[in-house]
């Protein structure tokens, strides 16, 4: 079947072939099958920008490859192939008492996704990215062969990260979290400005498995960089009222109907984003310790609209993510005033600091601070801007996330990440063919 | 590919020569495009348009094609797309001939049909089909306002640019859902060496102009492009206006 594909932000589709495996048998006859544009595993399409797309060639839909394969909940290890979500795990998996090692702000990606996006969470600072979690996986490669990986080993370090450029993950097997609820319990406190987020973030993060700051990009002056920190662990049982300990482990997450099609383009302009940011600032409590929230609440509060990425209209949208080392703050200070004095309206960005990088080769984390903001396509100058800001985040020392991406000049993210010339080393031995491309591997020249 | 903000980063000018396609080509180099493909008949002003990208720090590559050849086409194009992806091709060859003399002398009228048409045919096909293949690009047409209507004073041009038009419209509708995509480029009288020493039409602009107006339309997915923008309401005029009245129109 053809089908138009673009990433999350709904920007720059192209049309591919897809086929959608249900059994490892089938998946390995469709790389076999894949003509000379190549093939490309896709999952729930969470990335925002082209990492899976493959214009012209084949696109695997993983999502039908979806078993959990083995449970063992004695050690908390789940072996499940590639398709499965991180909602699917968490529903299965909260009720014994265990949670995924990592989430992004969404539950809806799959794991071969947040293995091939070595995807981060609020956690990164303590747990690392998703790889760190994964003791085993099984890939296709672009012969058909099915081959063993496990941590260590350069095909598994170049596949985290990876970009689903080395093979089709088949299925992988992850460590998991132990918790005694299903609960959050938050410390929410409000910035006045960029500098106070900072110092706030810097002296008590390490107090908080899980840490993150909403920061407001719009506005401007004295309040440039004000911010909402919501921090916080599992609750334990002696937090919750008699009434939640009777089922503690109770996961139900609830969403709203999806948001219309049809959303006309500039609706978010920087008066409707500002006034909505104005208000979420001061509707969000001062300071307020232990607050117990739901799971969905607290980690992907966006999966309560599904399809929101519609709100942007049909020019679609694009998410910037980038991270500088400790130590280039005024580089990060410098971007978001850069960022608010241009103008853009974008809704509340994500501040947050990194911990140890993992061994991936394109892996994006690293020791540094990590700012995340949307931004409408339609945002004039927008690409000489965000040009501006990459070279400035390049001469930081830091780097742009892959799996955000949709717009970087390939030179720019070659001198970002040193272990790029490996990786195309190794994918042009192991798959001199090409066979795994994508339109973000064509764009960049992964 | 073209990225998230519709900059390409491979460009092919059907006409390497064609002012808009050069004035076109400077700035799409100077946002994305790395490599250009200048395909057109060998002359001065080809090699010099190579020069000038070369400059800017594009990788240019120049590809002997005539228009009028229709049957070299496949060949030209072929090797072209076997060379990597293009983001966008812009069919920018035309000729103006002159009226009064075509309409004493048939030939050289079939002379302008055959390249503004019928080499656009196809090329226009050929780039199509390659598109579709591709699963991802843009084909920009320069149609022409004199395609919208007929006037008496430059019918001739004017009917090989409606059935170009008519043409792009129809392949772009082909292409729908392939990924690929045609925009029509409707730009009035632009000030080039194609149009030098001739009566300026009322709106006229620039390659400069027309440029910018593509560049604009490539971000926005335009599907037509007139330049300047107000054409478009002027000719929706026009288009009503009764023969009589058409005809006495001093235009």
């Amino acid at each position: 079947m053809e089908g138009r594909l673009t990433g999350w932000g709904r920007t720059a589709p192209t049309t591919a072939r897809i086929c959608a495996p249900t059994t490892a048998a089938e998946a390995r006859d469709a790389v076999r099958a894949a003509g000379e544009r190549g093939t490309l595993a896709r999952g729930l399409g969470r990335s925002y920008g082209d990492a899976a797309q493959n214009a012209g060639g084949t696109v695997l839909d993983m999502t039908a490859l979806a078993r959990v394969l083995a449970l063992d909940l004695e050690q908390g290890l789940v072996t499940c192939e590639a398709g499965v979500s991180l909602d699917r795990l968490m529903r299965l998996l909260l009720p014994f008492g265990w949670f995924v090692p990592v989430t992004p702000g969404t539950r809806y990606v799959t794991v071969g996704g947040a293995v091939g996006a070595d995807i981060h969470g609020k956690n990164h600072h303590v747990s690392g990215s998703f790889g760190r979690h994964v003791t085993r996986m099984r890939l296709l490669t672009a012969g058909g062969e099915e081959v063993e990986v496990a941590p260590g080993e350069e095909l598994f370090d170049a596949t985290t990260g990876g970009m689903g450029l080395t093979g089709v993950i088949l299925d992988a097997t992850i460590r998991l979290l132990p918790v005694a609820t299903s609960l959050m319990s938050v410390d929410t406190e409000r910035a006045a400005d960029l500098d106070d987020l900072m110092q706030r973030l810097e002296a008590t993060d390490h107090r908080y498995r899980y840490s993150v700051a909403w920061i407001d990009l719009v506005a401007r002056g004295a309040a440039t960089g004000r911010a909402v920190l919501t921090r916080g662990d599992h609750a334990t049982l002696d937090a919750l009222t008699p009434r939640q300990r009777l089922d503690p482990l109770a996961f139900r997450p609830r969403s709203l109907p999806p948001a219309p099609r049809g959303i006309p383009g500039g609706l978010l302009r920087t008066a409707t984003v500002g006034a909505f940011n104005e208000l979420w600032y001061r509707r969000a409590p001062r300071d307020r310790r232990g607050q117990l929230q739901r799971i969905g609440a607290f980690f992907h509060p966006l999966d309560g609209v599904p399809e929101w990425n519609r709100v942007y209209g049909p020019g679609g949208f694009l998410q910037y993510q980038f991270v500088v080392p400790y130590g280039r703050e005024a580089a990060l200070r410098s971007i978001v005033e850069q960022l608010s004095r241009h103008g853009c309206p974008s809704f509340l960005a994500v501040l947050k600091r990194f911990g140890e990088g993992g061994p991936g080769w394109l892996s994006f984390p690293m020791p540094g601070w990590t700012l995340a903001l949307d931004l409408p396509a339609s945002v004039p100058g927008l690409g000489p801007l965000l040009d501006r800001l990459d070279e400035q985040v390049l001469a930081a020392g830091g780097r742009v996330y892959l799996a955000k991406d949709s717009r970087m000049r390939p030179q720019t993210l070659a001198a970002m990440y040193p272990g790029l010339a490996d990786f195309r080393a190794l994918r042009e031995r192991i798959d001199p063919r090409g066979v795994f491309t994508s339109d973000l591997a064509r764009r960049l020249a992964l | 590919m073209m990225n998230a903000l519709g900059d390409p980063q491979s460009l092919l000018v059907l006409g390497g020569s064609s002012e808009i396609g050069l004035a076109t080509a400077r700035r799409l180099v100077g946002s994305r495009v790395e490599v250009v493909h200048l395909a057109g008949r060998p002359s001065p002003a080809l090699d010099a348009a190579a020069a000038e990208l070369r400059a800017l720090g594009a990788q240019v590559h120049v590809h002997d094609f005539d228009a009028r050849a229709v049957d070299t086409h496949e060949t030209v194009l072929g090797k072209i797309f076997a060379e990597g992806d293009i983001d966008v091709a812009l069919l920018a060859f035309g000729v103006l001939g002159d009226q009064e003399r075509d309409e004493r002398e048939p030939l050289a009228a079939a002379a302008v049909a055959q390249v503004n048409y019928l080499g656009a045919v196809t090329s226009g096909l050929l780039c199509a089909q390659a598109l579709r293949r591709q699963g991802h690009g843009a084909l920009v047409v320069l149609s022409s306002v004199a395609g919208e209507r007929a006037r008496r004073s430059n019918f001739i041009y004017g009917s090989t640019k409606a059935g170009l038009d008519a043409f792009a419209q129809g392949l772009g509708d082909s292409l729908h859902g392939s990924g690929a995509r045609v925009m029509v480029v409707r730009p009035g009288f632009v000030r080039t060496r194609m149009t030098e020493g001739l009566p300026e039409a009322p709106l006229a602009t620039t390659a400069e102009a027309v440029a910018e107006a593509v560049v604009g339309g490539l971000r926005r997915g335009s599907e037509t492009v007139w330049v300047p923008g107000a054409l478009r309401f002027v000719m929706s005029g026009l288009r009503h206006l009764p023969r009589a009245v058409f005809r006495r129109l001093p235009v």
